[in-house]
């Protein structure tokens, strides 16, 4: 399957943004942005939604809170009940405040990892994975705006060049494959 | 957009742009060390391995080579763990706390800050599984099946909790601190010109490409992680403090603890923080980064958690009075009458009196003043620990078991051996990793940067 690739780069993030909104205003459909630092303001114009990994962290949170009222329940209540001084544990319940701590810790420690695992899985950004910035300055101090031509069927070099012609546009790549 | 005040002073100086910041920080790591640097890491590796050659004689000989006896069993060991954690907490204190309150002057030292906090950590978790004794059986901490019937940890006990305290914090604070890690790993990687370094922080950036959709994920776990990692840091030395204050022992018994102990271990993280940051800024030329307002901030920071420390202490020897009970009050005109008054008299004027100096402007942003005082700090809260654990126990209820501790050379290698692997790990960290967080001080650029604001 063939297809083009546009690679806009500028050193602005205002004028990354320009460039952006003129782009979709213009109908193109823009496929990704790389920086080298978040540029706020630009999700909305490129359509990227807010993330949802703090409902992710909000669920491994509550998983870690539950795990750990469950051991608690087995190892100190069912299984082994601790007569301290002639008061033994009960039940959960009474025994709780003793548990507050190590019920806190265990809720942080899902929720943190659950979270970030969950991040990095979700960028595919591992260990050993291949970097996939267009140029290498895009880490650095240039922006890089991707457009494809199979998104965008009716798109010709002329458009793309028309449309960024006054963006203080650095350099537009293009790469067919 | 962010508007910076008038009034304010921008937090980067020089004509910096994008590209000088990076500049800035990636060509310490491509270019040859300098000479200083290699005599420091080689100083610190022999006293870590000194330090090392202690814990094995430790390990393999018995806690009898420390100096403790039946009645001081706890003396240099958890002073020096309860001193590591606290200098952990300004690292995430600066990179949490003052994330949620937006405070931008943390982006230039929260980098350095939180490897400070990782390998303190490790420091400090290194001392209640050497006091074990026998750290091989180290895995009965936790909750594992076993062949000893229905034998559980005992999830009532302080120092149960303080496992799954600091084992949390420690695996928070280093995943935070990578997360952050990895863009500028991968600004490194697309830097540098070595083919072998550019394969080693590929490798370490785990394929970070800058794309829209990541960095609107990355703002979003930091902000949580953040939002995780504050109370975590109060819990921690909440729960360190607990492991004194659950018991009955007077001097220990006090419900002051745990605000006590989090603004003590501010107060001395800061004190490490500027201890490390003031030469890592001379030597690498972080001048117009870590700026002398950056060190002001610091510290005001100081000034606060000293004088609630003082505070603190004041309270504790009031209450110790006011509640009538013989014990508690013998404990605490024993610890600055009694045998120990140097030590009491050390950690008063190093914790209490000394940070009220930084109530004179002249002297907060004299660099010199803030490094020695720094010192003095760090010294007065180690004192702090021992005053707390020493003196409490050394005058036991029964006379007949009155006894004093002295620390033996083992007790010495073992604290002084810590300060090398630590000092060790954060020059390599130095030389190695990006020092200044890229990305966050890229961002904050235009609205702090002194070449934009002047605009």
């Amino acid at each position: 399957m063939a297809d083009k690739v546009y690679y806009a780069l500028y050193n602005d993030d205002d004028d990354l943004k320009g460039a952006a909104k003129k782009l979709v205003e213009g109908g193109i459909k823009v496929n990704d942005v790389f920086s080298p630092f978040p540029v706020h303001g630009l999700d909305p114009i490129i359509g990227v939604k807010q993330t949802r990994l703090g409902i992710v962290a909000f669920i491994f949170g509550i998983t870690g809170l539950i795990l750990a009222l469950v051991g608690f329940q087995y190892f100190m209540i069912g299984d082994w009940p601790m007569d301290i001084g002639g008061k033994p544990n009960q039940n959960l319940l009474f025994n709780l405040p003793a548990f507050i701590p190590v019920t806190f810790e265990f809720t942080v420690l899902f929720a943190a990892h659950g979270m970030s695992l969950t991040y990095l899985i979700r960028n595919k950004t591992l260990p050993g994975m291949p970097a996939e910035n267009p140029d290498p300055r895009t880490t650095d101090d240039h922006f890089a705006i991707k457009i494809l031509k199979s998104e965008n069927p009716e798109l010709t070099d002329n458009k793309v060049e028309e449309l960024l012609k006054d963006t203080n546009i650095v350099e537009l790549n293009q790469k067919e494959f | 957009m962010h508007k910076l005040s008038e009034i304010r002073q921008p937090l980067i100086l020089g004509e910096k742009s994008y590209g000088d910041i990076t500049n800035d920080i990636v060509s310490p790591i491509e270019n040859k060390a300098p000479k200083g640097w290699y005599i420091l890491l080689t100083i610190s590796g022999l006293i870590a391995l000194w330090g090392i050659g202690n814990i094995l004689y430790l390990i393999g000989v018995g806690i009898g080579t420390w100096g403790l006896n039946k009645t001081v069993g706890w003396a240099w060991d958890i002073t020096n763990f309860v001193w590591w954690v606290g200098i952990g907490h300004a690292g995430t204190l600066i990179s949490a706390v003052l994330l949620l309150f937006r405070q931008r002057w943390r982006m230039a030292i929260n980098r350095s800050a939180e490897a400070m906090t990782i390998f303190a950590v490790m420091m400090a978790a290194l001392f209640p599984a050497i006091h074990m004794g026998r750290i091989w059986l180290a895995y009965f901490v936790f909750p594992l099946p076993n062949q000893f019937g229905s034998l559980w940890v005992n999830f009532n006990s302080p120092l149960l909790w303080d496992v799954f305290a600091i084992s949390t914090y420690f695996s928070v604070s280093l995943i935070f601190w990578y997360i952050g890690l990895i863009p500028d790993f991968a600004t490194i990687r697309d830097k540098v010109k070595s083919p072998v370094m550019r394969k080693v922080y590929g490798i370490l950036s785990f394929g970070w490409s800058g794309k829209a959709k990541h960095w609107n994920r990355f703002e979003e776990v930091s902000l949580v992680l953040a939002g995780l990692a504050t109370p975590l840091v109060f819990s921690v030395h909440s729960i360190v403090s607990f492991d004194f204050a659950t018991s009955i022992v007077p001097g220990w018994h006090t419900t002051i603890f745990p605000p006590y102990f989090v603004s003590g271990a501010v107060f001395s993280g800061f004190a490490m923080v500027l201890t490390l940051l003031l030469v890592m800024r001379k030597v690498m030329h972080l001048e117009d980064y870590i700026t002398i307002k950056h060190i002001e901030y610091m510290n005001i920071v100081i000034i606060v958690t000293g004088s609630i420390v003082g505070i603190a202490y004041i309270t504790e020897m009031f209450v110790s009075w006011y509640s009538g009970v013989e014990y508690e009050s013998y404990a605490f005109l024993n610890r600055a009458t009694g045998k120990y008054w140097w030590a009491y008299l050390i950690m008063m004027s190093a914790n209490v009196i000394s940070p009220q100096l930084f109530w004179f402007k002249k002297l907060r942003t004299n660099l010199m003043f803030t490094f020695i005082m720094a010192l003095i700090i760090n010294t007065g809260m180690w004192f702090e620990r021992f005053v707390i654990i020493v003196t409490s126990v050394h005058r036991d209820y029964l006379p007949s078991s009155w006894s004093m501790f002295y620390p033996t050379w083992t007790d010495l290698g073992v604290f002084i051996g810590t300060l090398g692997i630590f000092m060790f790990m954060f020059l390599l960290f130095a030389r190695y990793f990006p020092v200044l967080a890229l990305n966050e001080l890229k961002s904050i650029l235009k609205s702090n940067g002194e070449k934009y604001v002047k605009k």
